[in-house]
């Protein structure tokens, strides 16, 4: 509990003493190309397999001849959209992207740079962490919509070259009644996953102390944090939007 | 001027300053001299405002640091420059970057103002040329004049230094005290050197405060400092058996 009233209040000082917009802007750019752009690469080949794998098992699965092989598409757009997306990605975010913040601010803090923006008078965790958050509420949900996009062109590629199920059938299932709630359902999860991989990271990063090794214990503790946080809240939203 | 009246800071159940004051004047290098873990730094994170004190007031020129409202705090600290002890350089910013940075943030002048301001701050430390280097590039001597060219460039009204020629030749570490020194005098500016070096202390120490145990128990300058009569910091100023042969 004390750590979480140390997190709420980490949070609120994000909002005291803040710079310029312009300062913020520049520095939300950055971070976009640092946490968005430069993850791409990642989070396509990953969902790309992702979408593969999750074809190739589901007809494993599917053996009576009375169901109909589009449903094979039906299941894995059911399970990219509403579950592999914004989850699995979000793990792979908080691996990625979170460690990187944790250790950078972590670092900042042991070598004194973060006292030194504090003694030139500046909101340190402002100036750090905000648009650190700011990005990642941007990009997070982008990267999840590819990884979907990617997902489902990956099971449509594995589906036709192994022939489980012919390109006419997957794009008939992955249309068949679909619902664009879940849509909606899956970028409100990742909006919720963002803040919390980044928000996670940052405060672990932010009150590190000690030296080299602390840094690394601060992004360990950052991913396992951050996706104990995820699971836990991407049940608590599934109860909450999916009843 | 900077006075600190009757500060303490603990941690734990550990006190590590108790109850110090005193007067660090303008326009001379202020030492704060003592054994490692005496605690000279927390004394100086109390004064800068990076550490709260328990009891006591730091004023800044007759303005009350310790209890001072949010505006003032930022007001303050504007008109302040600090050398960490390892430099505390942004590593993802060039020198120039990291020179220039207070007065991206703290100032409205022109692109060609700035950087004008930053090549006359690494010309006044001894560093040409070096503008676009990154700081893991430079060495340890570089890095700490980087510091010095940040810490000056906002013209500050007060200079902080936390053990400025640590981990530095004995060369180097002489020509960074002379460069704080005569930058004290230059800017005329209050300067606070924390430091454990006993060529500092005899060489740039104006005025010299010594703090054992985290008590200050003696305060006077480099000239009187081998004849203050006081047993630790006899022990402190002659651990040296060149200095205790120059004694007896």
């Amino acid at each position: 509990m004390k750590g979480f009233g140390r997190y709420c209040i980490f949070i609120g000082s994000l909002f005291v003493r803040r710079e310029t917009f312009m300062t913020y802007y520049r520095l939300v750019m950055n971070e976009c190309i640092h946490i968005g752009i430069k993850s791409i690469l990642l989070v396509a080949l990953v969902s790309t397999f992702m979408g593969a794998v999750t074809t190739v098992q589901t007809a494993f699965n599917l053996v009576s001849p009375l169901i109909p092989k589009f449903v094979i598409a039906q299941v894995v757009r059911e399970m990219t959209v509403l579950e592999l997306a914004p989850t699995i990605i979000a793990i792979i975010f908080a691996g990625k992207v979170g460690s990187s913040m944790a250790g950078g601010i972590g670092t900042m803090r042991i070598t004194e740079q973060i006292d030194a923006l504090e003694v030139m008078g500046i909101n340190s965790s402002s100036y750090l962490v905000l648009p650190k958050i700011v990005a990642s509420l941007f990009m997070y949900p982008l990267l999840v919509i590819l990884a979907g996009f990617c997902a489902l062109a990956g099971g449509y590629l594995v589906g036709a070259l192994s022939g489980i199920i012919t390109p006419s059938e997957y794009i008939y299932g992955i249309r068949y009644v679909f619902n664009d709630y879940t849509v909606t359902f899956a970028l409100i999860k990742s909006f919720v996953f963002a803040f919390l991989i980044a928000s996670i990271s940052c405060y672990k990063g932010y009150y590190t102390k000690g030296g080299a090794l602390e840094v690394g214990m601060s992004s360990t503790s950052a991913v396992t944090s951050s996706v104990i946080a995820v699971l836990l809240s991407d049940y608590f939203l599934a109860e909450l939007l999916l009843q | 001027m900077i006075e600190v009246q009757s500060v303490s800071k603990s941690f734990g159940d550990k006190k590590v300053i108790d109850r110090i004051s005193g007067v660090f004047e303008k326009g001379k290098t202020n030492l704060i001299i003592g054994a490692s873990g005496t605690g000279k730094s927390v004394l100086l994170k109390c004064i800068v405002g990076l550490l709260h004190p328990e009891t006591g007031t730091v004023f800044y020129d007759g303005r009350n640091f310790t209890d001072a409202d949010k505006e003032l705090i930022s007001e303050i600290r504007r008109e302040i420059g600090m050398l960490f002890q390892g430099g505390a350089l942004f590593d993802s910013k060039t020198v120039e970057e990291n020179v220039m940075f207070p007065l991206n943030i703290l100032t409205n002048q022109t692109p060609s103002e700035k950087i004008d301001r930053v090549n006359f701050c690494l010309q006044r430390v001894g560093l040409e040329n070096i503008n676009k280097k990154m700081p893991s590039e430079i060495s340890g001597g570089m890095k700490k004049r980087v510091g010095i060219a940040r810490a000056i460039v906002n013209n500050p009204n007060y200079l902080f230094c936390d053990e400025p020629n640590s981990g530095l030749d004995p060369l180097s570490a002489v020509k960074i005290d002379e460069l704080i020194q005569e930058i004290t005098y230059e800017y005329d500016i209050t300067t606070i050197v924390v430091s454990h070096d006993m060529n500092s202390v005899m060489g740039i120490g104006d005025t010299i405060m010594f703090i054992h145990e985290g008590k200050n128990i003696w305060h006077g300058s480099n000239t009187n400092i081998v004849n203050s009569g006081i047993p630790e910091l006899d022990e402190f100023v002659f651990t040296n058996k060149i200095m205790r042969n120059l004694k007896n």
